[in-house]
C-alpha cells in the first residue's frame, strides 16, 4: 500500500496544472481516490463530512451484487447441463459459467469507463464512480449469450445518452444499466428475447421436449403450469415456486435467485445505501396488482391463463425482485421525497404486473415500469413538496 | 406546436426600406437562404417540424419526397401569403393561410398519387399533415404576412432547405444504420455493409427504425451543431 502511495504521489506533478500530462488529470484523479482517502477539503460552506464517500457507496452495491453474480455464474452452467442432460461437477458448470459471464464484465467495464474517462478529458471534470455499480448491473440483466459486441453498443449508447448528455454522474433521469437493455431489448429483440438465448445448449443434443424458455414466456402460454425447463413437468405449483425462489431457472445472468438478491438487499438495506421504502412499495405494488390480476382473471379474461398465475409466484418469476432491488433503489433516478419513494416504488410494482401481464411482448415489464418511473419520479416529488407546502401554509392560517 | 406570431413591427421596416432598389442577391437576401441552414434552422433552432422529423426519416427517399412536397408548399405559399398580405384582414389570417397551405397540400398529394403511388402510400397520412407542419404556418405568420414577393420566396426556400438537410441526414443515419442499406427507387439498394459483416454477426439496429432513435439522432445533430457554433448556445 505504501508502494502505491509512492508511486502515485511521485507521478503527481506529472497531471497537475502545467505538467506534461495535465489533460489526464481526472484519470489519475479517480485513481488516486480509489486508492486512498483523497485529501480533498472542502472549499465552500459548513458540510458534515463522512467517510462515506461516493466511491464507499457505489463499492457496497457492487459487494451486495456479488452473490448474484456468484450465483448466476454458476446457474448459467447448471442451465447448460441440464439441457444437454450431461453429467458435470460444480467446478465445470462454475467455469462454464465464467467462460460465459467474465468477457460480458469485461466489455462491461472495459467499454463503460473508457466513453466515462474520455468525456471527463474533454469536459476536464473529474471521473464519477456512477458507472462502477452500472458496469455491474449490465452484463447481469443480460442473456449470457448476448454478442458482446451488442453490449459494447448498448453500453456506450447507455453512458453517452442516459447519463453524459444530462451532465454525467449524478444528473441522469434514466437508470443507465436499464438504458442500456432496453437499448439490446429493442434494438435486437431476437437475441434479447424468445427461447433460444437464455440458455446455452451449443455442443451437444438437447434433450427431447426441452425448450429453453423462461418461467415468465412459459407462464405467459400456460398459465401456472409450468414445465421445466428441461421437459419435466413439476410436480405442483410450489415446487416451481422453489426453484424460481433459489434461482434454478433459465433467464438473465443475474436475475434468476431470489435467494441472492434478499440476500443483496440485506446488505444494502443493512448500510442504508438503498431505501426500503421503494423497495417494500416495489413488491406490495407488484402484489397487489398480481393479486387483483388474479381475482379478476377467471372472469374478465378465463381464456388468459397468465392472469392466473397466483400472485406471490409472480414475484419470484422474471426480473421482477432484481429491478426493484437493484434498478428501482438508484437514488439518482429514483423519487427523493420519502413519502414520494413510497408512490413510486408502489407503482413500479404495478406498473410492471400490468406491463407484463396485459402485454405479453413485453414479458420483462419490470425493465420499462422503472424506466417508465424515472421519467416519472420528479413529477411525484414536485407534488409531494407542493402538498407538504400547501399544508404548512393551512396550519399558518389556522393558527 | 407553436407557431410564432410577430408581425407588425416587420411590416412597417419593410415597407420603409423598400424604396431604393435592391440587387436580388443582396447580402440581406442572402442570408435569407442561408440563415435557416444554420444558425436560424427550423428544426434544430426553432424545433419546429418535429412530427415529420420523427415520423419519415426512416427511409431516404420517403425523407426527399416529403422535403420536396414542403420546398414546393413553402416556396408558393410564403408567395402567395406575401403577394395577399394587404387585402388578407388581420383577424382572419390565420384561416386565410390555413386555406392557401391546405390547397397546395391537396395539390401535392393528388400530384405525389398520380405519378409517385408506392410513395404516396408509405407517406400516407404525413403528406396531409404538412398543413399542420409548424415550419410552414411559422413562415407564414413571421414572414411572408410582413415581407415583398421576393423575399418571401428566397425565405420560403431557404426555411425549406434548412428542413430537408435535417431530415435527410437523420434518414440517412437511420436507413444505413436499421436496414444496412440505403434503397433508391429506379436503382434499387445500395448496401453500405458488407455481407461479411453480416456473417460475423453483424444485425441491423431495429430501434433505428423505431421513432425514438430519429429524436436521439436529431438530438444529436443538435449536439454537434451547437458544439461548433458556439453562439447558439443559450445561458441559463
Amino acid at each position: 500500500m505504501k508502494f502505491v502511495e509512492n508511486l502515485l504521489d511521485n507521478v503527481k506533478p506529472i497531471f497537475d496544472k502545467g505538467g506534461k500530462l495535465e489533460k489526464l488529470y481526472p484519470m489519475y484523479d479517480a485513481l488516486e481516490t480509489f486508492a486512498f482517502v483523497p485529501d480533498h477539503t472542502t472549499k465552500k460552506g459548513a458540510h458534515i463530512r463522512d467517510s462515506i464517500d461516493m466511491k464507499r457507496t457505489m463499492f457496497l452495491v457492487i459487494v451486495a451484487l456479488i452473490p448474484c453474480l456468484l450465483f448466476g455464474i454458476y446457474n448459467t452452467g447448471y442451465q447448460h447441463y441440464l439441457a444437454l442432460q450431461e453429467e458435470a461437477s460444480f467446478i465445470d458448470m462454475v467455469l462454464f459459467g465464467l467462460w460465459k459471464a467474465l468477457p460480458l464484465i469485461i466489455v462491461s467495464y472495459g467499454v463503460g469507463l473508457g466513453v466515462e474517462f474520455i468525456f471527463c478529458i474533454i469536459k476536464g471534470h473529474s471521473i464519477q464512480e456512477g458507472f462502477l455499480v452500472s458496469g455491474m448491473l449490465i452484463p447481469l440483466i443480460m442473456p449470457m449469450d448476448v454478442p458482446l459486441w451488442m453490449v459494447a453498443i448498448a453500453t456506450a449508447f447507455a453512458v453517452l445518452i442516459a447519463k453524459e448528455v444530462f451532465g454525467g454522474t449524478g444528473m441522469n433521469i434514466l437508470n443507465v444499466a436499464l438504458t442500456a437493455r432496453a437499448f439490446l431489448f429493442f434494438a435486437y429483440p431476437t437475441m434479447m428475447s424468445g427461447n433460444k438465448v437464455w440458455v446455452n445448449a451449443e455442443g451437444g443434443t438437447v434433450v427431447d421436449g426441452y425448450t429453453g424458455e423462461t418461467l415468465l414466456s412459459q407462464a405467459i402460454t400456460q398459465g401456472a403450469n409450468f414445465y421445466n425447463t428441461a421437459g419435466v413437468q413439476y410436480a405442483s405449483v410450489s415446487e416451481s415456486f422453489m426453484d424460481s425462489f433459489l434461482g434454478f431457472i433459465p433467464g438473465s445472468i443475474g436475475e434468476t435467485s431470489v435467494l441472492a438478491i434478499l440476500i443483496g438487499a440485506a446488505i444494502l438495506l443493512w448500510t442504508g445505501v438503498a431505501s426500503w421504502r421503494i423497495i417494500i412499495s416495489g413488491i406490495a405494488g407488484g402484489a397487489v396488482m398480481g393479486l387483483i390480476f388474479n381475482l379478476v382473471g377467471p372472469e374478465v379474461a378465463p381464456e388468459n391463463l397468465y392472469l392466473q398465475v397466483p400472485w406471490w409466484h409472480q414475484l419470484v418469476i422474471g426480473g421482477f425482485m432484481f429491478g426493484v432491488v437493484f434498478m428501482a433503489t438508484d437514488p439518482v433516478s429514483a423519487a427523493q421525497t420519502e413519502k414520494g419513494k413510497l408512490i413510486y416504488g408502489f407503482l413500479i410494482g404495478i406498473a410492471a404486473m400490468i406491463i407484463r401481464i396485459v402485454n405479453p411482448a413485453y414479458p420483462e415489464g419490470i425493465m420499462l415500469a422503472i424506466l417508465f418511473m424515472n421519467v416519472m419520479a420528479p413529477t411525484i416529488d414536485h407534488y409531494v413538496i407542493q402538498g407538504n407546502i400547501n399544508k404548512r401554509l393551512k396550519r399558518l392560517k389556522t393558527a | 406546436m407553436s407557431t410564432e406570431t410577430a408581425v407588425a413591427p416587420e411590416k412597417k421596416e419593410v415597407v420603409k426600406e423598400a424604396v431604393p432598389k435592391e440587387p436580388l442577391f443582396s447580402a440581406k437576401n442572402k442570408k435569407l437562404l442561408t440563415d435557416p441552414l444554420d444558425d436560424d434552422n427550423p428544426i434544430t433552432v426553432q424545433v419546429l417540424g418535429i412530427c415529420s422529423a420523427l415520423a419519415i426519416t426512416v427511409q431516404v427517399q420517403q425523407a426527399v419526397v416529403m422535403c420536396l412536397s414542403v420546398l414546393f408548399v413553402m416556396l408558393f405559399g410564403n408567395m402567395i401569403i406575401s403577394l395577399m398580405r394587404d387585402v388578407i384582414p388581420s383577424r382572419i389570417r390565420i384561416i386565410v393561410q390555413l386555406v392557401v397551405v391546405a390547397s397546395l397540400v391537396i395539390l401535392v398529394d393528388q400530384i405525389l398519387k398520380a405519378f409517385l403511388p408506392d410513395i404516396a402510400e408509405k407517406l400516407s397520412v404525413f403528406i396531409g399533415l404538412i398543413i399542420t407542419n409548424c415550419i410552414i404556418m411559422g413562415r407564414f405568420e413571421a414572414f411572408a404576412m410582413g415581407n415583398k414577393l421576393w423575399p418571401s420566396a428566397l425565405d420560403g426556400i431557404g426555411n425549406a432547405i434548412g428542413y430537408a438537410w435535417i431530415l435527410v441526414a437523420v434518414a440517412i443515419v437511420r436507413e444505413i444504420f436499421g436496414s444496412g442499406a440505403i434503397s433508391f427507387p429506379g436503382i434499387g439498394q445500395i448496401k453500405f455493409l458488407p455481407a461479411s459483416f453480416y456473417d460475423a454477426g453483424y444485425m441491423n439496429n431495429n430501434l433505428m427504425i423505431l421513432p425514438p432513435m430519429a429524436l436521439i439522432t436529431v438530438g444529436i445533430i443538435i449536439w454537434i451543431q451547437r458544439s461548433k457554433n458556439q453562439k447558439l448556445i443559450e445561458e441559463n
